[in-house]
């Protein structure tokens, strides 16, 4: 599983704090503890509030990319915020994310193309945000079809379903891990999928539960990365044990410390 | 149409081991002999980089082998009584790259030597081939906790390879490891999960993975040789997808497995339809071992000189 540091995110009091007084240890720190709990990459986000989202957006960038080389994923709904970071990325970026929405995919989708990055798609149309399986494959469709098109590498697409909180949407939860399955299908080589993980849980009062719970059906559905929180041990646990029943690692008692030390390098 | 080979492209590579240390290195070896690194299946050349050989071990012991067979026992019958000569024989008779010590003698059941003897015995062995050691314990836990100490100190720098640690049995032999400079055998019973769990525990002790060698046990030709096959395979398949813990070379104790097949010394008198005595215990020897070989055996623990012989013509022949 491909993990994505999800914390340093203006929505969060913490980090907006950072971001109001640019204290770059706090963001810097934020990245290093991630990346040592087991995050392959960092979603960086200035949050809702910003007031100079580009300017906020271009420090955090600048500020971990002092600290890590590990992939950056640039997390804006502005395509021009996305173009003017991309021009100043040392690390490998992912840029989160376009939608199906055709304007956003002819600006984003040449834009990963140029500078050879990730593209994470959220299943979003014109129309708005997904209300079942078949207005997800049909965005899906449309992301994968333009790609294919520009000559972008559907390989290094990530579908993301748009994961909706569990006590708004539960009658949509199996059409979405269905459709982490259905995504595959869509071409060959097959696009990957991706979840926003904590969304899932938004507004419950057992979010790491559910949190733990969604990601391990996901993992079983064929998801390839997530957008989470890697110092909750637990869900990190449950994300290693859940590879290891699908046979993707091979068992020994201390298999948690073997994973973590393959892939964290501790 | 013509359709190219379908290459697969693997994400990690087997690690580098080295054996032996040669006068530049503080050792007194004449060469060091490496294995591992590969960074694709045994033989597909075309796929990835196979960096090293798999090299062949000629197995001696430190007391004349009461079990051996008599074929066997044929080529070594002069030297059997003398293993300082026996091992001298290997090297310059039958050009061993590596040397395999049993230490035999040490086991309750095998005479009881003090572990002070096995230490001179390697210590004695040193200065008469100048090729890298593999160390075997005697088998007996107990002992091999007082024999392991005192072989590793005698060989301190020559950055031999010792064995073998197991999940119950592998503090005393990984601190002596570490303290001496030398590479440890981490054997598991024909068991993966064990496998993996043995390297764990070593590495824990803080030895790199770059001085362990995975001992996956095996069956001989008719003795469950398949299902060794099938843990090798396994191991290395994952080994090279990523997961360190299995990305490490092995040994395998070919000799010792195909000789203990009946198939290997019965008389030809007890079984007619088996052909030639002589060649029977060879081709076992030998096709236990080749096969090996494809499984991913990086170290090869064999006994007869012409089963190496044909062994190695087989590793010229594809390598």
């Amino acid at each position: 599983m491909f993990i994505i540091g999800e914390s340093i995110n203006g929505m969060y009091k913490n980090i907006a704090g950072a971001i109001k007084k640019k204290d770059k240890a706090a963001i810097q720190g934020c990245a290093l503890s991630q990346i040592k709990a087991g995050a392959d990459a960092l979603d960086i986000n200035c949050g809702p509030a910003s007031n100079l989202p580009q300017d906020d957006m271009r420090w955090l960038l600048e500020s971990v990319q002092e600290v890590t080389d590990k992939p950056l994923s640039i997390d804006s709904s502005n395509p021009k915020i996305i173009a003017s970071c991309l021009k100043l990325m040392k690390n490998p970026a992912i840029i989160n994310s376009t939608t199906a929405d055709a304007e956003k995919l002819s600006i984003l989708v040449p834009l990963a193309k140029e500078y050879r990055c990730r593209l994470i798609g959220l299943t979003i149309s014109e129309k708005g945000i997904p209300q079942n399986k078949e207005q997800r494959m049909e965005s899906a469709v449309s992301i994968v079809s333009c790609c294919l098109e520009e000559g972008f590498p559907v390989e290094d697409l990530y579908l993301d379903p748009v994961v909706m909180p569990v006590n708004v949407a539960q009658a949509q939860m199996r059409g979405i891990l269905e459709a982490i399955e259905e995504f595959k299908v869509i071409s060959e080589p097959s696009p990957k999928c991706v979840v926003g993980l904590s969304n899932v849980s938004q507004g419950t009062c057992s979010r790491s539960l559910i949190n733990r719970a969604f990601l391990t059906m996901a993992v079983a559905y064929g998801l390839d990365a997530a957008i989470l929180d890697p110092c909750d041990s637990v869900l990190m646990d449950s994300l290693i044990t859940a590879e290891l029943v699908l046979n993707k690692q091979i068992y020994c008692d201390s298999y948690l410390e073997a994973y973590k030390r393959k892939n964290y390098g501790s | 149409m013509a359709e190219g080979l379908i290459l697969e492209k693997w994400s990690d590579r087997i690690t580098q081991v080295t054996i032996g240390a040669t006068a530049k290195e503080g050792g007194t070896r004449r060469k060091t002999i490496q294995i591992g690194g590969e960074h694709t299946l045994p033989f597909l050349s075309p796929e990835g980089a196979l960096p090293h050989k798999p090299v062949i071990a000629f197995e001696i012991w430190d007391i004349p082998p009461q079990d051996w067979p008599e074929e066997l026992m044929r080529n070594y019958s002069e030297v059997a009584k003398d293993p300082l000569a026996w091992g001298q024989r290997c090297v310059r008779d039958y050009k061993a790259d590596l040397l395999c010590v049993r230490l035999k003698g040490a086991h309750p059941d095998y005479g009881n030597k003090k572990p002070e003897e096995g230490a001179l015995f390697i210590r004695d062995l040193l200065k008469k081939v100048d090729v890298p050691l593999v160390i075997l314990g005697c088998g007996d836990d107990a002992k091999d906790n007082l024999l392991f100490p005192a072989c590793s100190e005698a060989a301190k720098n020559e950055r031999c390879l010792i064995g073998s640690a197991t999940q119950d049995n592998y503090k005393t032999l990984t601190a002596a490891v570490l303290a001496d400079g030398h590479n440890i055998i981490a054997e598991s019973p024909i068991d993966i999960n064990i496998a993996k769990q043995v390297n764990i525990l070593i590495s824990d002790m803080g030895l790199p993975l770059e001085r362990i060698v995975i001992d996956p046990t095996i069956g001989a030709l008719g003795y469950g040789l398949e299902y060794a096959y099938s843990i090798m395979e396994r191991a290395r398949l994952a080994g090279l997808s990523g997961d360190k813990m299995m990305a490490l070379p092995f040994i395998c104790l070919v000799g010792q497995e195909a000789w203990r097949a009946k198939e290997a010394y019965v008389s030809s008198a007890d079984f007619p339809s088996g052909g030639s005595q002589v060649m029977r215990g060879i081709m076992w020897e030998a096709i236990t071992a080749v096969s090996l070989l494809q499984a991913g055996a990086d170290i090869l623990v064999m006994r007869h000189p012409e089963a190496v012989n044909k062994v190695r013509g087989y590793i010229e022949g594809l390598a």
